[in-house]
């Protein structure tokens, strides 16, 4: 038998049971809790944000009362339990070494096995005298529900996608209506997956900005300083509208922008960008260099925000592997291409006579 | 606003129809209610609407589901090309081409990467 610390900042006491002194936790969520999701989104510490796996009691659950599978990413835990006040249920927490459910279900982490030998080692058997668990639906992919009931002869219930239905669930003999089955992904999901895609793509972006700040400097008509004040400050104010446009405005707009593939969208907004930006640089309009340089950002915003927009493929919730592969296969090369060409007429209009 | 659809014809989901049993769980696991019941067995209702996550298979239990399940991950799909190994990341890609088995189990697969 082994039962997760009690010593965690969210265990708020102890139920006995004849296993042992199982963590006792509510569903009110306090100020560290609610700031360590927000740190998560942000992308701090999300890869070990964890608690440990095992058993929990939500409130004071006896033999009868359900038994709520998830995974050990605190923030799936929260929740969860977050989505029952009043309730009592036991809660059994898989170790999926801090990956929410569904990407844990797709890894086979949250899956047949890892259950099956966490209905054992947190002793349920002795604890509840009934044999059904509630999963989430979205665990579907890594537990197949006929074969845990041959292993280890609990019934597996798939309860809704979200953990906010579940009180209704609960409270209509466990029976989930087609809604609650459906994975959608309105503009309130796509909202919180932002500063993730965001922040990592501006690691990639603080690199290149005083790369092309100091590039901006080379040739021209000035000195090498007021080039790059000039070309090389207009390249980083680009690079960072094309950040926002992928990783940023993708997102938000998702249905509403153009085309199915991801990079398309993408193209379309950053297409938009490079208008709004090349639009201060239009004086430069009647000589080469001016129009090399325009054309340039014409192609590198668009594949800059194209790539990062063909990025948010995998936090989004409908994408299947054969279309990305697809996708890829035109998008990468012409995303590439866009970049190297808009580069070298960027730098190369400042060599132009 | 209703589901959202990705590429059209590209996905590998096929129901062998002699096989199914007709229990329905592949309509329970399904987040894009991809499957419908008709006549007592399962069919494929919207086809372009499946993501390939691979629930549908992993539950049937007479194997009449096959798909190339995977994670629509772009970032994953540049890892994996690249030979990167980010373990610690949540996507993963499946490791070989072997057409037609069913699900494939992650667990072989070596090679995880992030979204």
């Amino acid at each position: 038998m082994s039962l997760p610390s009690l010593n965690q900042p969210f265990v708020e006491g102890s139920v006995q049971t004849r296993v042992g002194a199982v963590p006792q936790v509510s569903s009110s969520l306090a100020w560290a809790d609610r700031w360590g999701s927000v740190k998560a989104r942000w992308g701090v510490g999300r890869m070990h944000y964890t608690i440990d796996s095992g058993l929990y009691a939500l409130g004071s659950p006896d033999g009868h009362s359900p038994v709520l599978v998830t995974a050990n990413y605190k923030m799936s835990f929260d929740r969860l339990r977050e989505a029952l006040p009043g309730r009592q249920a036991w809660i059994l927490v898989l170790e999926t070494e801090g990956i929410n459910v569904w990407c844990a279900a797709g890894k086979g982490t949250f899956g047949t096995e890892e259950l099956v030998r966490r209905i054992a080692s947190s002793g349920l058997e002795q604890i509840v005298s009934h044999r059904e668990l509630i999963l989430p639906q979205l665990a579907g992919p890594g537990v197949a529900a006929h074969q845990v009931k041959k292993l280890a002869g609990f019934k597996v219930i798939y309860g809704p996608i979200r953990a906010t239905d579940l009180p209704s669930f609960l409270d209509s003999d466990l029976k989930a209506n087609a809604e609650m089955r459906q994975k959608t992904f309105p503009i309130g999901e796509r909202v919180v997956l932002i500063p993730v895609e965001f922040v990592s793509a501006l690691k990639w972006t603080l690199l290149m900005l005083p790369v092309f700040f100091l590039l901006g400097g080379l040739g021209g008509p000035a000195g090498f300083w007021s080039n790059a004040l000039d070309y090389g400050l207009f390249a980083v104010f680009a690079l960072l509208g094309a950040l926002v446009a992928g990783s940023v405005l993708t997102p938000l707009l998702l249905p509403w922008l153009p085309g199915r593939a991801f990079s398309l969208k993408g193209l379309g907004i950053g297409l938009i960008t490079a208008f709004i930006f090349t639009a201060f640089r239009a004086g430069n309009l009647d000589g080469w260099p001016g129009r090399f340089e325009i054309v340039g950002w014409f192609l590198m915003i668009p594949a800059f925000s194209a790539y990062l927009a063909m990025n948010f493929t995998g936090a989004s919730t409908y994408t299947s592997l054969s279309g990305v592969k697809k996708e890829m296969k035109w998008a990468v090369p012409l995303e590439i291409a866009g970049g190297v060409v808009g580069l070298c007429l960027w730098l190369g209009s400042r060599f132009t006579a | 606003m209703g589901q959202l659809t990705y590429l059209k014809n590209v996905v590998t989901l096929e129901l062998d129809e002699e096989k199914c049993v007709g229990c329905g769980m592949c309509l329970i696991v399904c987040p894009h209610a991809v499957l419908s019941m008709n006549n007592g067995n399962a069919m494929i209702e919207d086809r372009d609407l499946c993501m390939e996550c691979g629930a549908c298979a992993r539950n049937c239990p007479t194997e009449a589901i096959t798909v190339q399940a995977g994670v629509g991950c772009a970032a994953a799909v540049i890892n994996t090309a690249l030979g990167r190994d980010a373990s610690s990341c949540c996507c993963v890609i499946e490791p070989a081409e072997d057409q037609g088995a069913q699900v494939k189990d992650p667990k072989e697969s070596s090679q995880a990467s992030c979204c």
